[in-house]
């Protein structure tokens, strides 16, 4: 188990990461999610020991990283896969690091094996591939057989072959009782990959909890309506309470999308009683990206000037999106 | 001492170090086919021990380079991120490394000195280059020491420094600039320079020796300290160095 109390760590006038507490349970696994620069690395670092905390501490199954008695026996991480030398073997980058925690050299073996790069071992890392470097980086972290793992972004740039065999192995990592925390910036991954999510922005604890109730809890319905008497109707509508907003979508001009949990009901027979004429009523349920983006709304670092962009992305049916199931709900 | 295992795998897995171990090597023995290879009579029978070893200085430097290498390319590739990872102790790892560059450096340093003198014996054969008082020994076997010693401090430049070109930089600017333009500063430099740690070094090397043909003085003779506590204040300003940039990698954020 990884434990963090009240971790900050400041640069300068910057926060990275601001008291910050979560747990991270075996068994199971956490995603570490949270917009870029949120402080998903930072925190990593720390708890590998690479950065010392400001202030507060973080613990893996109590003790501090720098206490750990051959750590690689208790913690794997894959930080960076970048992080070996380009001129050295795949087999001698492992070998030195079985050989500062005192493991025999078939664990090299095993763990090229594990991630099936035992016909290139002998080949110069750095004419790998970013999925086979991302491999090597995995074979490091299965080293010393550990009961924790430490992933950052480890789908960042991979082809999708290489994503999957990522997400199968993580599962396959939990399922053998190990804790694994794995850390992105893709909510739609997360939900593929992750039971458990710890979502930070700015450096600061926006939500833990399951996968499920956080997609659950941040994703409230919106009924988009097109008419009109635009302006007219969102009167209506506010003189009920009701919030709001317009906004232009592409090909279809502005539209008006109402927020709470009203049925369609509801508001068709509203508009019927001020004789709105209306040309489409639909339920709008958030997709993962839209409950990322509202629950994080306010913690992204560098905002976008035109926040139009952001929506428009959003309607673009991505790759990432399909494979996070369909957003609407008819 | 696992540390050691790792620094000796992690030094002989890449190329680099091969290739300045042995451009070390051969150029201190190259150097010393030319300065005797084309002696003749009166000459060559003034040729001394001394004479042989003007390449030493550079063969010194090289390793010096690979020394800080050893450390600055960990930080270029990040590779020291993940040796801290496996070794939480970074003093012990740092030190470890520190071990295994320092041990060849001297190992190297003797085959460049005694090769040199090797083939300084084969071309002035006519020369007197037996090894017979302490000095000649000091200068020939001493040279592994003061190879040793300057690999130290090439580890501490390079943990605190972390970056090649500047580290690099450092390491041929100091002795060969640095302790040598002192001496132009008003009343201080000559104590300044005197007191300079590889002046100290080549003081150990070269006190009392014969520099026959190079001539009197090719030696330097302004010596602060006795060649052994030469030697020792050499040494004590690389431990201070390293003391101080050990210090430094365990606060510092890796």
């Amino acid at each position: 188990m990884i434990e963090a109390k009240g971790l900050t760590k400041r640069y300068g006038a910057t926060v990275a990461v601001d008291n910050l507490s979560f747990e991270v349970k075996p068994g199971r696994v956490t995603g570490f999610l949270g917009p870029n620069g949120a402080g998903k690395s930072t925190t990593m670092r720390m708890i590998l020991g690479l950065d010392t905390p400001t202030s507060g501490e973080v613990t893996i199954d109590g003790q501090r990283y720098r206490d750990l008695h051959r750590p690689l026996t208790k913690v794997g991480a894959l930080l960076d896969a970048k992080w070996v030398h380009p001129n050295r073997s795949a087999r001698a980058h492992l070998l030195w690091m079985a050989a500062s925690n005192k493991l025999p050299k078939s664990s090299v073996d095993k763990a090229l094996d594990m991630v099936g790069l035992t016909s290139v071992a002998s080949k110069r890392a750095g004419a790998f591939s970013l999925g086979m470097s991302q491999r090597l980086g995995i074979a490091g972290a299965l080293l010393g057989d550990p009961e924790v793992l430490l992933f950052d972004e480890p789908v960042n740039g991979l082809d999708p072959e290489g994503i999957v065999w990522i997400r199968t192995f993580m599962h396959r990592l939990a399922d053998e009782g190990r804790t694994v925390l794995v850390s992105s910036h893709l909510l739609s991954e997360m939900a593929l990959t992750a039971e458990d999510l710890v979502v930070i922005g700015r450096g600061k604890l926006i939500a833990q909890s399951t996968t499920q109730e956080f997609v659950d809890r941040a994703s409230g319905t919106t009924v988009k309506v097109r008419t009109p008497q635009l302006d007219q109707f969102a009167g209506v509508l506010n003189e009920q309470h009701l919030a709001t907003r317009i906004e232009d979508v592409e090909d279809q001009g502005k539209v008006l999308f109402v927020e709470g949990d009203l049925t369609t009901d509801q508001i068709g027979e509203a508009a019927a009683a001020h004789g709105i004429v209306l040309h489409e009523l639909t339920l709008q349920r958030g997709s993962l990206e839209q409950a990322f983006m509202q629950m994080t709304g306010d913690s992204v670092e560098y905002h976008a000037h035109e926040e139009i962009a952001a929506v428009t992305s959003l309607d673009a049916p991505d790759a990432a999106e399909v494979a996070a199931g369909p957003k609407e709900d008819n | 001492m696992s540390v050691i295992a790792v620094e000796r795998i992690k030094l002989f897995s890449t190329r680099s170090p091969w290739w300045c171990m042995i451009v070390a090597a051969v150029l201190t023995v190259g150097f010393a086919a030319l300065t005797t290879g084309f002696l003749k009579g009166a000459e060559e029978q003034q040729a001394t021990i001394f004479i042989t070893q003007p390449g030493a200085q550079l063969s010194q430097m090289v390793m010096m380079v690979m020394a800080a290498l050893a450390v600055t390319t960990e930080y270029r590739f990040g590779t020291i991120r993940t040796s801290f990872q496996a070794v939480p102790q970074r003093a012990a790892l740092l030190l470890g490394k520190t071990a295994v560059v320092a041990f060849l450096a001297g190992v190297i340093g003797l085959i460049a000195s005694f090769g040199a003198w090797g083939i300084g014996s084969l071309f002035a054969s006519n020369a007197d280059l037996a090894i017979n008082t302490g000095a000649e020994w000091r200068l020939l076997a001493g040279q592994g020491l003061i190879f040793s010693i300057s690999a130290v401090f090439a580890v501490a430049v390079g943990i605190l420094i972390r970056q090649s070109a500047g580290a690099i930089a450092i390491l041929i600017l100091w002795p060969l600039l640095v302790e040598n333009l002192v001496n132009l500063i008003p009343k201080v430099g000559d104590d300044l320079a005197r007191w300079a740690p590889f002046a100290n070094g080549s003081s150990f090397l070269n006190q009392g020796q014969d520099f026959g043909l190079a001539g009197q003085g090719a030696g330097g003779s302004d010596f602060a300290l006795s060649p052994w506590w030469a030697l020792l204040y050499f040494a004590g300003w690389a431990a201070a160095l390293m003391t101080i940039a050990l210090v430094s990698a365990s606060k510092r954020d890796a």
